[in-house]
């Protein structure tokens, strides 16, 4: 029976719902230590001198560290993946990433000493006990102060704390174009700084065996194997064959746990230091201080239109906050990941885009949910719609004149992406339908009845994923392949493990990928077990993020079963006494053509392992092959998403009162859990649009949403009701058509909403509002602009 | 101060020495091996530690060990029977009411709560009892529809099935 395109509950749901998941502040080793981690509590200090002599006599206590000794062992600093170039061709300023301080701290949250005792009690208490003598310096937060001259300076590598300088695009065919529009909208704007908050806090066991030389790190990582190599050969300099990474059940991830982090290096140093094993797990209050954050931009954008409201060319310049490190993939997030998506969905024939990469005294930022794009797309969408306000025109008329026709894939961007397939015009149209779009004044006359503004909003989005090929993204700076491999092992009796690179953090790999070997092989999928997350058991493995592990993941997975498949074949014709020619492999079987002689796939694995009568000339026993698949392009999602909203003219209270998603990933393997990863992006983009926003003090540096008390995480009575339907146009060049559908909730949702809280504060004269809508701004708002209503 | 407690713990009794600081999530975790119940925040918000204590939701961070003695804890381990889910379980599994199932403990311990005190809550219902547990992953759409569904077959209605999923 076909499993793809149907709803398969999960395979990994009922060992979490027993209570029985191992994430990896579950596991405990023999011997076991626990560490406390010391941070700054200033943005930014000078050390002159840490005293850990009174912690290290104090009960319990095994060992305090600090970075001089792990300097002074030859740990190396943090490495980051991706190097831009500037406008000049120059390098980016890349400043050492020390795993703890050494003579200055740069943000609130970084750490300083580990303490490693019996118990983690012990370890806290004896944290208090470690004596730093700080200086303080001036700080600097807000990534536009940082550029400033005069700022305080945030890295002696960096004058004037610029990272890079970076473009893309025609700029003397923007400025021509822009030259003779008929109509240049303009717009400034800001995308919130983000904290990802996954619910399970990081974690890390280090462990080392004395008798082997090896090295184990348990981690909360969505790529082990990736961490094996940063840590190992750039950090603690294990080789690979004496460093395993495991990274069991992970509880999210939305990016901020693909990095290579500070607590990872420092337990799996200490444990080989002290020859324990030593853990350490992240309270909520550390994640906000040491977690990557996400977005941070400042953005001006320029639109040009001739008379008939085509878009002419698009302009935008952007200031990216960095922190005050570059975490692992930081630089290519406001670059290569946001500026080749400024085409969207539309025909724009001249697009120029230049960032300014900036470091401030705050954690590192870096990929987060969808990383670049939605940053990408809510520009496009606001400066999209303001130029339909601006017109006059139906913002969804003004989107269908510009989108790229479904005839014209694949389609050229002049921003270097090259589109494969997509009918925005139809997504756009299902998602109209299902919003009621037509209906919608006589809703808003109702709700003014009520004392609420109601407004509409669309936004529309292309997305990028898989990135990929390597080649390319090697080309544009990447220090790392972007492919995948699998091994699909045919075990004796016909039951089979697949081995991926990916790693689940919550996305269902076990189901889908056993729905995609179940239907390709004809077997059930209890027969089929999917196994990740540690590198001693996988070949070698990229990760998960991005949106990339069904389209490259799961091609590494089809690429491997096709070798299956085609040496089952020689082995069955071989059996069969048939030509290999004629052998057909379907339903679990390979038969002669036109006749009724078959042999099971188990039949034939079994005489891959039980030789006995085998083509030995021609094979190697045994039924198990390794796939590696480097994609030939990204995929490329797209969707339309209307958001309805209804604010309180009395208190600013926003009630999503409806919410459309169209989207198109290509083929769906399981609707069930493509469903699920829509209602958790746009969970986290209407977050983004009404409540999250990562703040710090300007003065100070100190981080002022520093836990829930603080920063606003979206709840179930914040959210409505999700209405989704798909429009699905295959991906040409990867053998599922699959596209990923992990982030295109929270790459839409932000403008969409955005869009229609702008959309009800119309009548009162507002243009744009920035993010978060929080119910103080909207209140003040509508405060400052109730006139006009009133006299309506 | 160390102090033994005695308690019982998904119906069997059991006795472990704390310190006077000792969390009761702690002692469930660490000590008695019910990793089940997880620590998502520090400040009392995320509700992925809750377990019921004499039958009330309660978040096992907020107690100390020492006032459960002489308590009765059930926990995310003690809601099956054997093998078999409980319906509110299995209406989570139905919807597909967890993704990375961190949250899910506390979500189902919560619905429980619910239940008990609201056999046919709303839509809205739902939603407003569950401003003590955060869901990173799912955007609780599904989490809502799993809590309507198991509140069905605890009042003995069949499952309404929304998905049209099949068994895996």
């Amino acid at each position: 029976m076909a499993t793809i395109g149907t709803p398969v509950r999960r395979r990994e749901d009922y060992r979490f719902l027993i209570g029985r998941g191992t994430y990896t502040d579950d596991i405990n080793r023999p011997g076991q230590l626990y560490a406390y981690i010391l941070r700054s509590p200033h943005a930014r200090a000078r050390i002159t001198e840490i005293d850990t002599a009174t912690a290290q006599a104090a009960p319990g206590v095994v060992a305090v560290y600090t970075g001089k000794d792990m300097a002074a062992d030859g740990v190396g600093g943090l490495p980051c993946g991706w190097q831009i170039h500037s406008k000049d061709g120059s390098p980016m300023a890349e400043p050492p990433h020390p795993v703890l301080a050494i003579d200055s701290v740069r943000h609130v949250g970084d750490p300083v000493a580990v303490v490693i005792a019996d118990t983690l009690a012990q370890a806290r208490d004896a944290g208090e006990l470690v004596s730093v003598d700080y200086v303080e310096e001036p700080a600097v937060v807000d990534p536009v102060e940082a550029l400033k001259p005069g700022a305080p300076q945030v890295r002696d590598e960096a004058p004037g704390n610029l990272c890079y300088d970076w473009h893309l695009g025609d700029l003397a065919a923007v400025d021509a174009a822009i030259g003779k529009a008929a109509r240049v909208v303009k717009l400034d704007l800001t995308n919130n700084r983000l904290v990802p908050n996954a619910m399970e806090p990081r974690a890390a066991i280090g462990e080392f065996n004395r008798a082997t030389g090896e090295y184990t790190l348990y981690t909360t990582s969505q790529n082990p194997h990736v961490i094996r190599l940063l840590m190992g050969a750039f950090v603690l300099h294990i080789p690979e064959a004496r460093l395993r990474v495991v990274a069991p059940d992970v509880g999210g991830g939305f990016g901020s746990k693909i990095y290579h982090y500070a607590e990872e290096a420092i337990v799996t140093w200490a444990a080989g230091k002290v020859n324990r094993p030593v853990k350490w797990t992240a309270e909520r209050s550390e994640s906000f201080m040491s977690d990557a954050h996400g977005r941070d931009h400042v953005t001006h954008v320029e639109l040009a239109l001739d008379g008939e409201a085509m878009f002419l060319a698009l302009k935008v310049s952007t200031i990216a906050n960095m922190g005050a490190y570059l975490s692992t993939f930081a630089p290519c997030i406001p670059t290569y990941l946001y500026g080749t998506l400024l085409a969207g969905t539309y025909t724009t024939p001249a697009i120029y885009v230049e960032t300014k990469a900036v470091f401030t005294h705050t954690v590192p930022v870096d990929a987060y949910r969808g990383a670049g794009r939605p940053e990408a797309t809510f520009l496009l969408e606001r400066i999209v719609d303001l130029a339909a306000d601006e017109i006059g025109i139906d913002p969804a008329e003004l989107r269908r004149r510009n989108f790229i026709p479904a005839t014209a894939f694949p389609y050229q961007t002049p921003v270097a992406l090259q589109y494969d397939s997509g009918d925005y015009g139809a997504t756009l149209e299902l998602a109209l339908k299902a919003a009621d779009y037509q209906g919608f004044e006589a809703r808003r006359r109702d709700a003014l009845a009520r004392g609420k503004l109601r407004g509409i909003g669309i936004a529309t989005y292309i997305e990028a994923c898989g990135i990929a090929p390597s080649a390319v993204v090697g080309s544009l700076g990447a220090r790392a392949g972007l492919f995948e491999s699998a091994a699909v092992r045919v075990h004796p009796t016909g039951s089979v493990s697949v081995l991926t690179g990916s790693h689940s953090h919550g996305q269902g790999h076990e189901t889908t990928f056993s729905q995609i070997v179940a239907d390709t092989l004809g077997i059930p999928m209890e027969s089929i077990e999917i196994v990740h997350g540690d590198t001693a058991k996988i070949p070698y493995g990229m990760g998960t993020y991005g949106s990339r592990s069904l389209a490259v993941g799961g091609t590494a997975i089809v690429k491997a079963m096709d070798k299956v498949i085609a040496k089952g074949r020689k082995i069955a014709a071989h059996l069969l006494e048939a030509a290999e020619a004629d052998v057909e492999f379907e339903d679990g079987k390979f038969t002669v053509a036109g006749t009724d002689r078959s042999k099971t796939l188990g039949e034939v694995a079994l005489t891959a392992y039980v030789p006995h009568n085998f083509p030995h000339d021609e094979l190697e026993p045994g039924l198990d092959e390794t796939a590696f698949y480097d994609p030939k392009n990204f995929t490329f999602p797209s969707g339309a998403h209307i958001a309805e909203v209804e604010i309180d003219l009395e208190t600013g209270q926003v009630a999503v009162v409806n919410f459309t998603a169209s989207d198109d990933f290509g083929r769906i393997i399981n609707p069930l859990i493509v469903e699920g990863q829509v209602h958790g992006g746009l969970a986290q983009g209407i977050g983004q649009a009404l409540l999250e926003g990562c703040v710090y003090d300007k003065a100070s540096g100190q981080l002022l949403t520093g836990s829930y008390n603080d920063y606003a995480m979206p709840r179930a009575d914040d959210l409505p009701a999700f209405t989704l339907s798909t429009n699905v146009t295959l991906c040409t060049h990867n053998p599922l058509g699959v596209k990923g559908c992990g982030e295109a909730g929270a790459i839409g949702a932000p403008a969409a909403i955005t869009n229609a809280l702008v959309d009800a504060l119309r009548p009162l004269g507002v243009h744009h509002l920035d993010m978060p809508a929080t119910p103080e701004k909207l209140w003040r708002l509508i405060q400052q602009h109730r006139t006009p209503l009133a006299a309506e | 101060m160390q102090k033994t407690v005695s308690l019982t713990v998904n119906g069997k009794p059991v006795s472990a020495t704390v310190e006077g600081r000792t969390l009761l999530v702690q002692l469930l975790r660490e000590q008695l091996g019910l990793t089940g119940t997880h620590v998502g925040c520090d400040t009392s918000q995320c509700g992925a530690c809750v377990v019921h204590v004499d039958g009330e939701a309660v978040k096992a961070c907020t107690l100390l060990a020492v006032q459960a003695d002489g308590h009765s804890v059930l926990t995310i381990e003690g809601v099956a029977t054997g093998d078999t889910l409980h319906p509110m379980q299995e209406a989570f599994r139905n919807n597909h009411a967890l993704q990375c199932g961190f949250c899910t403990p506390g979500m189902v311990m919560s619905a429980l709560d619910l239940v008990k005190n609201n056999p046919n809550p709303t839509e809205r219902e739902i939603r407003v009892y569950l401003e003590g547990n955060l869901c990173r992953c799912t955007g609780y759409h599904n989490i809502v529809l799993a809590i309507a569904e198991g509140a069905a077959v605890m009042r003995g209605e069949a499952p309404p099935n929304v998905h049209g999923v099949a068994a895996e």
